[in-house]
């Protein structure tokens, strides 16, 4: 299977393409619907004012992100009260809640990399071809499995958002992922769709 | 009154971490029936690959460890009020050993509790008094992703030509699971409910999912209709994870309810492949698992 290593340069990101099964390696962030807002309200569209740590935090993500990977992933982590933190259960979560942020945020920091389930919408397709970046599919509920892959939790940023909206960074090895989405418009999720609403029609006729 | 908090931790672990062998079962045959080197049997076979591995280790099948939702049935002499408590603490204990996620989130302040305790109703306890010397407690943890993608309808429905009949539940339930594409981790299992009211079709379609697969409705009309959705649902070739494939829907299981005349809802319960669901039964000083 291909080896792909965080930061990913535009040229990977052009060459693969939808169906491909990928391992990616490196380090990359969990952020999910508490994270995107935050991102797009604070630094984005600048309709709240930076607050508390804000500032910082951006800043350590700017490097993390440029040429980086976003996972919509809100972990099971054990350690918590020693910070001698471990994820136990990893899987993704639903990336559509994301579709109003993900192309703005993809486009800001220059990140290259989405991993979620059930895939994206028009928004997010035409930035991938725009920024690029491509969406990675990661199999639902398959949460132990895929926290083997996580060998390491390097931080976390925004810990008051609760567990599972906090901003985790973490290394990876060998994390399993199929693209979904690639840079050319294409989208598994879109023929997906549009062939089983055929048959729908014709079953509800 | 016995204390059953570590009983109820054990259920917890259980639930979380062992998928039953009914739902194994299903996704272990629906490997075959995806081509090979296909995304969809690649699925499978992770999920499967995960399903050994949560056993072994303890942990979460699936890291949204849901809404925890518990049946209590309880003869006469118990105090729901200990028992509450009980399950509460066994809860929060889970949490603190990762065999849940903190997932109770005010909803005005944005706060997450931490112990998976939130006011009255987080978790979900309904009780009930029934007779006979036996304890049950049901568990099942639902995932948000397959819970955002249940669905209500009013009938009659124009968009969908959906009318008061079994003919426009079925239109209805199959147009849920084509809004759902993979969104709901498919493969899944549809809890239905046709009538009732809002808040009650909501309640029975879940509760309908505690049976084991297979089980059909008592109600011959009601029983072909499962069968015919699961088929049905499985031809719109929306597959594991989305990805495309044969095996959208493993069961279905309706209810009927008493409506209201000006009322014809029909709720749609998807459940996710990590089905999670188990029962403990208290019989005097033994306590079984299933």
């Amino acid at each position: 299977m291909r080896s792909v290593n965080i930061p990913i340069s535009d040229e990977v990101i052009r060459s693969l393409k939808v169906g491909e099964p990928v391992n990616l390696n490196g380090v990359m962030i969990t952020a999910r619907d508490a994270a995107h807002k935050w991102m797009v309200e604070t630094f984005i569209k600048k309709t709240r004012p930076p607050q508390g740590d804000d500032l910082d935090v951006y800043e350590a993500l700017k490097p993390i992100l440029n040429g980086g990977v976003i996972y919509h992933c809100g972990p099971v982590v054990s350690g918590l009260a020693t910070k001698d933190y471990k994820f136990v259960a990893a899987g993704p979560t639903t990336s559509i809640r994301e579709e109003p942020y993900q192309a703005d945020v993809m486009r800001h920091f220059n990140a290259k990399g989405v991993i979620g389930k059930g895939g994206m919408g028009a928004k997010t397709l035409k930035g991938c071809q725009e920024v690029p970046f491509v969406y990675f599919h990661a199999i639902g509920g398959a949460a132990t499995y895929i926290a083997q892959s996580v060998e390491k939790v390097l931080g976390v940023y925004k810990y008051e958002f609760g567990v599972p909206e906090a901003i985790w960074v973490i290394q990876v090895r060998d994390f399993p992922v199929v693209v979904t989405m690639d840079a050319h418009g294409q989208s598994l999720h879109e023929v997906v769709e549009k062939d089983s609403g055929k048959v729908l029609a014709e079953l509800i006729a | 009154m016995r204390d059953l908090t570590q009983e109820i931790l054990e259920l917890i672990r259980r639930t979380s971490s062992d998928l039953p062998a009914d739902v194994e079962e299903r996704l272990r045959a629906a490997i075959e029936k995806e081509a090979p080197g296909s995304a969809a049997r690649g699925a499978l076979e992770t999920i499967l690959k995960n399903v050994e591995l949560s056993r072994q280790n303890s942990s979460p099948i699936c890291q949204d460890t849901g809404t925890p939702i518990f049946y209590v049935r309880h003869p006469e002499g118990w105090s729901t009020r200990k028992l509450r408590e009980q399950i509460r603490a066994a809860l929060a204990e889970a949490t603190a050993r990762s065999y849940m996620r903190p997932n109770a989130v005010d909803a005005v302040y944005d706060k997450n509790s931490g112990n998976n305790l939130g006011g009255d109703d987080f978790p979900y306890i309904h009780f009930e008094e029934v007779e006979g010397d036996e304890l049950t407690i049901e568990l099942m943890l639902k995932g948000g992703g397959c819970e955002n993608v249940g669905a209500q309808y009013s009938l009659p429905d124009n968009r969908l030509g959906a009318g008061r009949d079994l003919e426009g539940v079925r239109k209805a339930v199959l147009d849920a699971v084509h809004k759902a594409q993979g969104q709901g981790c498919a493969p899944g299992i549809l809890g239905v409910a046709i009538g009732g009211d809002r808040g009650s079709g909501y309640i029975k379609s879940k509760e309908v999912l505690f049976e084991k697969l297979g089980q059909r409705n008592p109600d011959p009309k009601l029983a072909e209709l499962e069968e015919r959705l699961t088929r049905e649902a499985n031809q719109l070739g929306i597959g594991p994870m989305g990805f495309g494939g044969n095996t959208t829907v493993i069961d279905t299981k309706i209810t009927g309810l008493h409506r209201l005349p000006a009322s014809y809802f029909v709720t749609v319960s998807y459940m996710c492949w990590a089905y999670r669901r188990r029962k403990m039964t208290v019989k005097g000083e033994e306590v079984l698992y299933d």
